[in-house]
């Protein structure tokens, strides 16, 4: 089995290469990447005009399997994935039940290899039930197969449970993944605390209720030698204090959201439930910062906090509708269209946010298109324009924030170890 | 001026003409109710729907009345909150709604943006009878109408609001309106009460907005002030430590309002604390304008209903 990719710009920072080439896929490894690549029995895409990439990976997904399979099912969100050009994914615990022991991984592992679409690996819970009182079996989870832990969307409150949280996943090699919020500072909050929560009499959310958690959890890290992940960074203040830790040689990795990077709590002034995610959205010195930390390297890796919920669930109140948004579908559009387009951060800054950054901060394969490396790749066109619709996302959900967006940059062809799992 | 709105979501969109058409409106209602027979036809044939989620008596009653003194047909609807935990949703409220073809719908709501969420799925007119802590515009319209009475402007005017600014819709819908129309409001209560920046949330406009530091800085001088209902449960939430002290740092007692202008009136958009927020001698005193504000509350709303649904007004 050969495939070859012909003419595209094969952009791939993990070597790093920038060039256009031909790139050769012989039993789903790399084989080759040059000029004018025989094609002697090989089936031939053509890339002429195309980005080729490594397979984009996901640090932050919610699938919602097992449980509310009626949201997204493990199935549904590797299509997602697939359509946005992931081949990798990493599925959040806060399942019901909650992904807290080997069982439930395996269970995870099982179905996604049924769907054959994009990898999804497991991120199991920190704590039991994700409550934040008792561990959770983590050894037994990376046995099963983890990559991290995460009590996402229930952060871990007391700090002694934390820190022996990171004591113990550095005992087994797992990254120690963090939403970080002050439950009690951000309690009954539904969006950014600011101008615009004070207009619309909305409580709000307090950036210093994200810095306090990354702040102990940067010291915890120091003290206990843990690798951290701060999740879905949203302000200046924690992105500050990353970089800081970063220069002081720390090992804390952090990620981003394609919606903190292009939208502000000014979003919330029409009472759109698809603007509702936690963190929230901030200001826009806030959305600049983060722009900033992506561009100089700060930020590690672009992740969408992809979190389907029904129709039915987010037509509620404001403050009563659930927090998230969906993102696979649109996170390379939205990307591209902020930080491209209209930024001035090069492609391969942005490529190397989707694929060897996120590849590096969990330790996952994937991420690079070095000779014999699974061939994880994504083809995508950085120009063309279209429209989000979400009537047409092969999520379950369509809770997004840029229905009816104009978007720049979209997936032509997904391929895992060297097999196409979407085409246009 | 004509008024093209569909709907009456909150002061922050109307311009200085939309609210001077409502007052001016509103003053050629007042003389209704002073009538023998307190009855015009103009909304004849008119349904409104009162539809309150959260407990009223005022702003409800006050809706009823006006509606009715206008000939057109009021029904109230007590909903609970509750209709969300039995799984209805707004859009299946909506629905129900809209198949009963009112012409006006009044909804009052905890959570904030409920009547802009259902002004985009009914045709009939919205008015928002109080959105959590967003809006109540009719109430600031209704104060800004009493204090133009009064005072006989709006413009230039010293206006104090105190107490729970945090959690006041009508705090928001008066700072909105009071200085779009030139008035130069002070703002006081405890910290923990008035949101961070609280200043900036208005737009560019003649009048201005000052966030004092104790209630004495925010009367003295003004011409008006106006008090806030203060809520028991705040004290459970640590917002302060107990009423008592509440009533002593920031109650409006006769000696604390000698710091006000000399013809300085009082206002309060009810109910009152009496002997909290508020001292019964100030309450009963001459310079209290709390029942004339529920009196121009009826020919307020009557002026926004026929304004919103009166087929001459279109």
């Amino acid at each position: 089995m050969k495939l070859l990719i012909k003419g595209g710009r094969v952009i791939d920072p993990s070597q790093p290469i920038d060039q256009i080439s031909d790139l050769l896929i012989e039993d789903g490894r790399v084989k080759s990447i040059g000029e004018s690549l025989r094609d002697d029995g090989a089936s031939v895409i053509d890339a002429n005009g195309l980005v080729v990439s490594p397979g984009f990976i996901d640090l932050h997904v919610h699938l919602r399997e097992p449980g509310e399979e009626y949201k997204e099912t493990i199935a549904s969100g590797a299509a997602a994935a697939a359509a946005g050009g992931f081949t990798s994914i990493c599925a959040m615990p806060n399942t019901k039940p909650v992904n807290d022991n080997a069982s439930v991984t395996r269970f995870i592992i099982d179905k996604a290899r049924e769907a054959n679409l994009a990898r999804v690996y497991p991120v199991g819970a920190i704590t039991r039930e994700s409550k934040g009182e008792e561990l959770a079996e983590m050894a037994e989870m990376k046995a099963a197969g983890a990559v991290a832990v995460s009590d996402d969307g229930r952060p871990v409150m007391n700090s002694q449970v934390m820190r022996h949280a990171m004591e113990y996943a550095r005992d087994h090699g797992l990254i120690v993944v963090d939403h970080c919020q002050d439950l009690h500072l951000a309690a009954g909050g539904v969006m950014n605390e600011g101008r615009n929560s004070t207009l619309l009499g909305l409580k709000g959310m307090s950036g210093a209720a994200e810095e306090l958690h990354v702040a102990r959890d940067l010291r915890l890290a120091e003290l206990t030698g843990a690798r951290v992940h701060i999740a879905h960074i949203s302000t200046a203040g924690s992105v500050e204090m990353v970089r800081r830790a970063k220069r002081e040689g720390l090992a804390v990795t952090c990620e981003v959201t394609p919606h903190h990077l292009a939208l502000t709590d000014a979003a919330v002034l029409g009472f759109d439930t698809n603007t509702k995610m936690s963190p929230p959205l901030r200001s826009e010195e806030d959305r600049v910062a983060l722009i900033e930390a992506a561009r100089d390297g700060t930020i590690d890796a672009i992740a969408t906090d992809h979190a389907p919920h029904h129709l039915d669930e987010k037509m509620f109140e404001y403050d009563r509708a659930p927090f998230g948004v969906v993102g696979l579908e649109t996170a390379l559009g939205v990307a591209l269209m902020v930080l491209y387009h209209s930024g001035s951060i090069p492609l391969a800054r942005i490529i190397e946010m989707m694929t060897f950054g996120p590849a590096r901060a969990f330790s996952l394969p994937g991420g690079t298109l070095t000779k014999g490396a699974s061939a994880d790749i994504t083809v995508f066109d950085p120009d063309r324009e279209w429209t989000v619709d979400p009537k047409k996302f092969k999520s379950k959900s369509r809770n997004t924030p840029f229905a009816g967006t104009r978007l720049r940059g979209s997936v032509v062809s997904t391929l895992v170890a060297g097999r196409a799992v979407f085409s246009v | 001026m004509p008024f093209t709105r569909k709907d009456l979501l909150g002061i922050r969109e109307l311009s200085v003409e939309e609210i001077t058409t409502i007052l001016d409106t509103a003053g050629s209602f007042k003389e209704v109710s002073a009538r023998a027979i307190k009855k015009v036809p103009a909304l004849r044939g008119k349904t409104v729907i009162n539809l309150f989620f959260e407990a009223s008596t005022r702003t409800r009653t006050s809706f009823e009345i006006a509606a009715k003194r206008l000939s057109a047909d009021a029904v109230n609807i007590s909903a609970s909150t509750s209709s969300v935990s039995k799984g209805e949703s707004l859009i299946d409220t909506a629905q129900n709604l809209q198949a009963m073809a009112p012409d006006a719908i009044v909804i009052r709501h905890p959570s904030p943006g409920v009547p802009h969420q259902l002004s985009k799925m009914v045709s009939a007119s919205i008015i928002n009878g109080g959105d959590g802590a967003h809006e109540h515009p009719t109430q600031a319209l209704l104060d800004a109408f009493t204090i133009r009475e009064h005072k006989g402007r709006i413009c230039g005017l010293q206006v104090a609001i105190v107490g729970d600014i945090m959690h006041s819709r009508v705090a928001r819908s008066n700072v909105h309106l009071l200085t779009k129309l030139g008035a130069h409001v002070r703002i006081a209560g405890p910290r923990t009460l008035v949101p961070l920046g609280y200043q900036s949330i208005i737009s560019s406009c003649e009048g201005s907005l000052t966030v004092c530091d104790h209630i004495d800085g925010a009367i003295t001088g003004s011409d008006v002030v106006m008090m806030l209902r203060i809520q028991r449960e705040r004290m459970t939430d640590a917002f302060f430590p107990s009423l008592k002290e509440y009533s002593s740092q920031y109650g409006l007692t006769l000696r604390r309002l000698e710091l006000a202008a000399s013809d300085c009136i009082v206002m309060h958009p009810g109910p009152i604390n009496r002997g909290i927020e508020i001292s019964s001698e100030v309450v009963d005193s001459a310079r209290s304008l709390i029942l004339d504000q529920v009196t121009n509350g009826v020919a307020v709303r009557m002026a926004i209903l026929f304004l919103l649904i009166g087929t001459e007004a279109q």
